[in-house]
């Protein structure tokens, strides 16, 4: 019975088929799309093409050695000195002062947010963060230059002091990158389900012990993620360091004089007028893919520790 | 007696671990204040710098200018015409004539020209608000003493004319005209490359692509390419717009050479060197957009015969549009606060015309404030502060405005 009403539709309905019909714009909207979707690959792989290309020009270079470039002391494009460690120790100083300064702050601000305050408190503070985070970082930078400058000069003594110094864009950095590891956390510390947070009260334990004891090691991978990406932005992070840390070249651990870090040698040298093919113009590229990289690998971890440590509550 | 003990044991420490949860509490505050404190410092040195005292003195005394026992002040605008007539070169009047001519200024505007042009005030000395308010005595007594031709007034950098002056060498007449166009101009690009391909980009991940490698790598790299610093995007549109794409950019191949640029380093490489660095940014935000859309829709449409891309052009889009547009707004806002990439991409240092083409120089609000804060002058510092009040009020109306458009058309399912 219900074998012939079956085959009497089939029988019925034969002018159209159930099959996909191939339809032309369908096909050409999809394939737009993709490209779209490709075109990341397409911005990726131009950076490593680009950077790369120009930085293999820079060590072809007759006066680049690369050992030199790894072990010298001196970045002197004068007299063909390359060495790249005056650069990455005041980037590294800055990268240090500034997380010294966000991680205890944010990671306080953030058990703060998520343990301690109220929900009232909470919404009127998130948007002050927000807005701390949208800033652009050249203000910062002013900021850096005509506050936090003239008031380590005034703590520590004019002569202590220089009026550029790592110290100053350091701290300001810190404060620029407190509000992303402060949201990073505070997501991490929030999605700690309740349950084990009451679980220790029923166990007697005091609010702190509950925050620092239970939620804190719980949402360690959020933390651990939010710190390296912190990390990562201090060591890319531009005009603060433009404006106020200093020209020219520096080996020295001492914060308050005045040192060039990586990105701030890149955007002195493009300022000027550079011509094509110099060795400046290469060697701007050679210092950017150590950036990429650099931070690319930052980044990745940071992806991994949370994929792999992740505690999933149900 | 072993509960007792229990409950002995417990208070033996109860008062140190409160004391410890009370200390703890207050560094937590303590942490957030100083995250407020410093927002609110960050605020009041910007406003601190853009208002207050500023002594100038003339390079040419008003005194002298004065006709038939007029004071300049009085003079009509005809006499002002003549005055400028005279006092500057015939190239210099001619130029002001063309730019605007005489018969169509106001007498306003004519009094201003001759300010500019021949009294050229120049700054002596410069006060922050503060001082200027809480010494205004000493301030005045200061300037009698050290600068006695020398005007004392109490100005803001950030007016009105502000805004709408071009940019010029002379602090007390500079405007930021030139970087405000330049930034709107080179936003426009931005979006028009930034917003289809991102677009784009998020509906093909969200509803097109399947869970291969391929598109497991194409969102990985999305995600990257957010963390790589602006820095690195300079340099990629050094390489890419400026150099390799010179023909383009710079307008050769249309037949539209700038000729006060003729290379590479345009508007229009500015812009889309932001594009790409604010492409990620807009596909992860249009992504979560558009995965906020209920799959009941999308099934409701595919039940009533629509095709994939029907589906997705009237339901997806429509509804996920509001999350898509306030997440551009985002990014858009982002990078008119750009800088470094737009350094190395080869922004002018001091133009005082306005771009008139995708092929012209360039200039922004970001890079007008670098160019004014790298300046040791204390009137430069100001400067440079009105300007960073410009740019913050534009991000705010921005971001109210992003604000506005989630609260209003948001929908919850």
């Amino acid at each position: 019975m219900a074998e012939t009403t079956l085959k009497s539709a089939e029988q019925k309905t034969p002018s159209f088929s159930l099959r996909r019909k191939p339809r032309l714009g369908e096909t050409v909207v999809q394939g737009l799309l993709f490209f779209s979707g490709f075109f990341s690959i397409f911005v990726t792989l131009g950076i490593v093409y680009e950077l790369g290309k120009e930085a293999l020009l820079f060590f072809q270079m007759p006066e680049v050695v690369i050992l030199d470039t790894l072990t010298s002391t001196e970045w002197k494009p004068h007299i063909g000195k390359f060495g790249i460690w005056p650069l990455l120790t005041s980037t590294l100083m800055t990268t240090g002062i500034a997380m010294a300064i966000a991680i205890p702050l944010g990671m306080g601000v953030a058990i703060f947010l998520s343990e301690y305050a109220s929900q009232p408190i909470r919404n009127t503070l998130k948007p002050v963060l927000e807005v701390l985070a949208g800033i652009p970082t050249i203000v910062y930078g002013y900021f850096a230059l005509t506050f936090m400058t003239p008031l380590l000069r005034e703590i520590f003594g004019k002569d202590v002091v220089q009026i550029y110094n790592t110290a100053s864009a350091g701290l300001v950095m810190g404060i620029l990158i407190l509000p992303l590891i402060t949201s990073m956390t505070e997501d991490a510390l929030s999605a700690v389900p309740r349950s084990l947070r009451e679980a220790a009260y029923g166990m007697g334990a005091t609010k702190l012990e509950v925050a620092t004891q239970i939620v804190v090691p719980a949402a360690l991978s959020g933390i651990a993620a939010a710190i390296i990406v912190g990390i990562s932005r201090a060591i890319g992070e531009t005009m603060i360091v433009a404006v106020a840390a200093g020209a020219g070249p520096n080996f020295t651990f001492n914060p308050f004089i005045g040192a060039e870090t990586i990105t701030g040698h890149i955007v002195r040298i493009s300022g000027g007028d550079l011509s094509y093919d110099s060795i400046d113009y290469n060697s701007i590229f050679a210092l950017g893919l150590f950036l990429f990289f650099t931070t690319l690998v930052l980044n990745i971890i940071s992806q991994a520790i949370v994929r792999r440590f992740r505690e999933v509550y149900e | 007696m072993t509960k007792k003990l229990v409950v002995e044991e417990f208070a033996d420490n109860l008062d140190a671990r409160n004391r410890r949860g009370t200390i703890w509490h207050l560094l937590f505050q303590a942490s957030t204040v100083v995250g407020i404190l410093a927002l609110i410092a960050l605020m009041l040195n910007v406003i601190n710098a853009a208002f207050g005292y500023v002594a100038y003195e003339a390079r040419v005394d008003p005194d002298t200018l004065t006709v038939d026992g007029t004071p300049l002040e009085d003079q009509s605008k005809d006499q002002l015409v003549t005055l400028l007539q005279s006092e500057l070169s015939r190239g210099a009047y001619n130029k002001l004539d063309n730019e605007k001519s005489f018969a169509e200024r106001s007498r306003d505007d004519v009094f201003q020209l001759v300010v500019e042009r021949i009294i050229r005030p120049k700054v002596v000395a410069v006060w922050d608000l503060w001082p200027s308010l809480t010494q205004a005595g000493e301030v005045r007594a200061t300037v009698a003493q050290e600068y006695p031709k020398a005007e004392l007034d109490f100005i803001s950098w950030l007016t009105t004319d502000f805004v709408t002056r071009p940019q010029t060498s002379e602090p007390l007449t500079a405007g930021v005209r030139t970087a405000v166009l330049g930034s709107l101009w080179t936003i426009f690009f931005t979006i028009l490359l930034a917003f289809p391909i991102g677009v784009g980009a998020a509906i093909y991940l969200e509803e097109y692509a399947s869970d291969n490698w391929l598109n497991r790598i194409i969102q990985t790299n999305i995600n990257n390419l957010a963390g790589v610093p602006s820095i690195v995007y300079g340099i990629l549109g050094l390489a890419i717009f400026v150099r390799a794409l010179e023909p383009l950019t710079s307008g050769e191949v249309f037949g539209l050479v700038d000729p006060t640029t003729a290379n590479g380093r345009t508007v229009l490489s500015a812009g889309l060197t932001l594009g790409l660095l604010v492409l990620p940014i807009i596909i992860i935000n249009a992504q979560e957009a558009i995965r906020a859309v209920p799959h009941s829709l999308r099934n409701a449409s595919f039940g009533v015969g629509a095709t994939k891309w029907q589906t997705v052009w009237s339901h997806v889009l429509p509804n996920a549009m509001p999350g898509i547009l306030t997440g551009t707004i985002l990014a858009v806002s982002r990078a008119i606060g750009e800088t470094a990439p737009l350094v190395v991409v080869g922004a002018s240092t001091a133009i005082s015309f306005d771009p008139e083409s995708p092929f012209s120089k360039f200039t922004t609000l970001p890079i007008q404030i670098y160019q004014w804060t790298s300046r040791p002058q204390s009137e430069f510092r100001s400067l440079a502060a009105a300007s960073i009040l410009v740019l913050l009020i534009l991000l705010l109306s921005l971001n109210a405005s992003a604000i506005l458009l989630r609260n209003r058309f948001s929908r919850r399912y």
